[in-house]
């Protein structure tokens, strides 16, 4: 398929774009951040999100979603990168959907699909149990009780793991702690008993929490994919969090280079528009470079799923996505304060929060280390 | 036969991959270390299996496959020459010509030329029958290239040219010149200049080598005492060449980046950096035996692999009629500037061997890539050096003030 947007895609995109800068600008994060908000994003604004049928963007028709494809959630999600607006998109959208649409049976999907395209529940993925993404390096422990399991361990860094209704937990079934092997799924209520949430305040005032599971009782049925055979499906619903995190990613990076450009247009000193200084003119061009590949790597990537191509292979564009459009932002978020001087550094001014949104959107689902190691093992190198 | 129900386009696959079959020589389907100097050669000095599948190209006009019929060119969309080059990738067919006629002079005629100019020269230098030089640079107009100072006089039918030119690359094999000269006053340098087209073999044109540290010498000296041009090789308008020579910049640009217009093949040398890595670091478990090197290299491969889908992307934007804008100079700067890197990782995993200047101790490899690295430097310096192409970015792309 061509590496570019259809005009349907290019129309969501646009209409995308009016929605979150007049719903869901900059401000509103630092709104919810100032008012300590306990659910971390607008539930109105997730509201009218419902209402244009995003929260159902790649559900398939016959559970009421709009089956429109990767490409229409990676535009989305671009803009609302472009303003830094928190939402249920990556967690529910992209984790939880595709845990139940790929791991689930034909029950999960008719019970919970169609309450996820009306805005009825949400969902998240429990997978990091230390610091470092290290996706199977599992010690959260699931013990089979006659029908059912018995689940004990802790997890953090869970994206909107206080406010989601249904958790998908990465468990360990068997096997020792570093193993793929013996990693099962579950689907497990956010209400059952045992389960205690710890929300955790990051830098980039966006929903985290650790969440202790003690003794929770899990039914069999509740098993997504198959049991200790979770790797590969847990390594695909990281691959499509890491490419549409992507894709956000770059919305966002775009928006702090393109603000950087319009300084360097309007500030002056010296009697000139700092623009006119062949030291600051390369560097932009050089990240224009840089924005123009990082372009190219996610659209890319969400073309792989749109295509339905092989698991290897959206491993791999998922890896190249994640690692360079995490270098890219790097720069970007660096060069953004260095550019704008005094004024980017306080809190009044909004290019510090496309900072600090910068290295927890690197770290999250893996770092430019752990994808450049991961893409390099894929290509034999 | 191809069969019935599949598409025009995949008809023309068919036939194209038979006709490569039957016409493309055996002994030319290799990978070749330095195919500009085999397939640049005139049309009159080719011999064996190069003479036959050049003119076996001629007659289908696939030296030049997207420009016009009425020309000698191939006549293909964008989407059929696609196939074509995805079929000689396959059978590893080299491209049968190469020059600055085919990758500057030629696109910038069919942009800026007249009828008559068209026929006059297109039909040659599709054919290979002209071989083209650059008369652009001088001694003191490089980066600064509007600062030139060769001079051409209106004699009435004919420009009488006094002067100098250098870096003028192929220039002791060259047939023909294209070349910037002042021929008015001027204000601003741009001005007053002209663009002109003329023979080289002609009495007053004096070329010297000049010899560069990978011990090649592929540039000349140029001098000019009297040389004729005729009036009708004057390209675009008296005194508004710099017009055209900056269009032609822009398809020099295409063609030493990886440009959106012409896919290239696949790099030759990227398996070989892989290859070499393991010879000389040795592998655990399939990986380059030295995290350092492994990790350059994977981000050397990364940000190629990054930058061949940009180069596919403007590709699929123009074709869908939504071109991101002049970006001729993000390809030349990037292209280039990776190039290079890919050339210093090299020379890194081989160590002193790949150091060594000649003599029987060392491989081919090695020696070659001792050489591609020295002349490499260069492809960030012309066509517009990099810190050019960024200035040219930061000004009509991101127009920063001047």
């Amino acid at each position: 398929m061509p590496l570019n947007y259809s005009e349907e895609q290019s129309l969501l995109r646009d209409s995308a774009r009016d929605f979150f800068t007049t719903t869901l600008p900059v401000s509103n994060l630092r709104e919810l951040r100032d008012e300590k908000n306990e659910t971390g994003y607008s539930t109105d604004a997730w509201r009218q999100m419902i209402d244009l049928g995003w929260g159902g963007i790649t559900i398939p028709e016959e559970f009421g979603g709009l089956e429109f494809g990767y490409k229409g959630l990676g535009v989305i999600m671009e803009q609302a990168g472009r303003t830094l607006a928190a939402s249920p998109l990556l967690a529910t959208c992209a984790l939880g959907v595709t845990a139940i649409v790929e791991g689930g049976s034909s029950e999960h999907k008719k019970d919970l699909l169609p309450l996820v395209v009306g805005g009825e529940i949400s969902l998240t993925l429990a997978v990091d149990e230390q610091s470092v993404h290290a996706p199977f390096n599992i010690d959260c422990k699931a013990l089979k009780e006659g029908s059912n399991y018995v689940l004990s361990g802790q997890k953090i860094f869970v994206l909107d793991g206080h406010v989601a209704d249904e958790l998908i937990v990465v468990a360990r079934t068997s096997g020792d702690t570093t193993s793929r092997e013996g990693i099962t799924l579950f689907l497990v209520n956010a209400q059952s008993k045992g389960i205690s949430y710890h929300p955790s305040v990051m830098v980039d005032s966006r929903n985290a929490c650790r969440i202790n599971f003690d003794k929770v009782s899990v039914a069999e049925t509740q098993v997504l994919g198959t049991v200790n055979q979770g790797a590969e499906l847990l390594d695909f619903i990281l691959d499509v969090g890491r490419i549409c995190l992507s894709a956000e990613m770059l919305g966002s990076l775009q928006e702090a280079f393109d603000r950087t450009v319009e300084y360097l247009k309007m500030r002056e000193q010296f009697d000139v528009q700092i623009g006119t200084f062949q030291g600051l003119q390369h560097r932009a061009a050089r990240m224009f470079c840089e924005v123009e590949l990082a372009k190219s790597v996610v659209i890319t990537a969400l073309t792989a799923l749109d295509d339905g191509a092989d698991r290897t292979s959206i491993a791999e564009q998922a890896s190249l996505a994640k690692a360079k459009v995490s270098e890219v932002f790097k720069l970007v978020s660096n060069e953004t304060i260095q550019m704008h001087g005094g004024i980017g550094m306080t809190d009044e001014e909004e290019v510090g929060l496309f900072l600090k949104r910068a290295r927890v959107a690197e770290q999250t689902f893996g770092g430019i280390g752990f994808h450049m190691n991961r893409w390099g093992e894929l290509n034999n190198l | 036969m191809p069969e019935k129900g599949l598409s025009e386009i995949e008809t023309f696959r068919i036939e194209v991959r038979e006709w490569l079959q039957k016409n493309c020589p055996e002994s030319l389907r290799k990978r070749w270390p330095d195919p500009f100097a085999e397939f640049s050669v005139l049309r009159k000095l080719r011999t064996g299996d190069s003479a036959l599948w050049l003119e076996a190209m001629i007659t289908k006009g696939w030296t030049a496959p997207t420009w016009p019929v009425e020309y000698g060119g191939g006549g293909l969309t964008r989407h059929q020459n696609a196939v074509l080059q995805s079929e000689m990738a396959r059978v590893n067919a080299p491209e049968p010509l190469l020059g600055m006629g085919l990758s500057m002079i030629g696109p910038t005629l069919l942009d800026l030329g007249t009828e008559a100019q068209k026929q006059a020269h297109l039909p040659d230098i599709i054919t290979g029958d002209t071989r083209w030089c650059q008369g652009y640079s001088e001694p003191n107009a490089g980066s600064d290239l509007a600062n030139i100072q060769t001079k051409a006089e209106d004699k009435g039918d004919h420009f009488i040219i006094n002067g100098s030119k250098t870096w003028t690359s192929g220039g002791h094999l060259a047939t023909w010149m294209f070349c910037l000269v002042r021929t008015g006053k001027y204000e601003k340098k741009q001005q007053g200049i002209s663009f002109l087209l003329f023979e080289m073999d002609q009495p007053g044109i004096t070329l010297k080598r000049i010899k560069l540290i990978s011990g090649d010498s592929p540039f000349c000296e140029t001098f000019f005492d009297d040389v004729k041009a005729l009036k009708e090789n004057l390209i675009g308008k008296l005194d508004d060449g710099w017009a055209v020579g900056k269009r032609l910049l822009q398809h020099e640009r295409s063609s030493i980046g990886n440009s959106p217009t012409q896919p290239s093949g696949e790099n030759l040398k990227v398996p070989q950096l892989v290859t070499m890595a393991k010879q000389y670091h040795g592998e655990v478990n399939g990986r380059i035996d030295n995290p350092e090197l492994r990790t350059n290299i994977i981000r050397h491969l990364m940000n190629r692999k990054a930058f061949k889908l940009t180069t596919k992307r403007a590709f699929d934007e123009a074709k869908a009629g939504a071109s991101s804008g002049d970006t001729t100079s993000m390809f030349k700067f990037y292209g280039s500037e990776n190039a290079q890197i890919q050339h210093e990782l090299m020379l890194e995993a081989m160590g002193t061997n790949a150091l060594a200047w000649e003599g029987e101790d060392f491989s081919d490899t090695e020696l070659e890539t001792l050489r591609s690295w020295l002349s490499g430097k260069a492809t960030t310096i012309y066509g517009g050096s990099s810190e050019i192409q960024l200035n040219i970015i930061a000004k009509r792309v991101l127009n920063l003030p001047e």
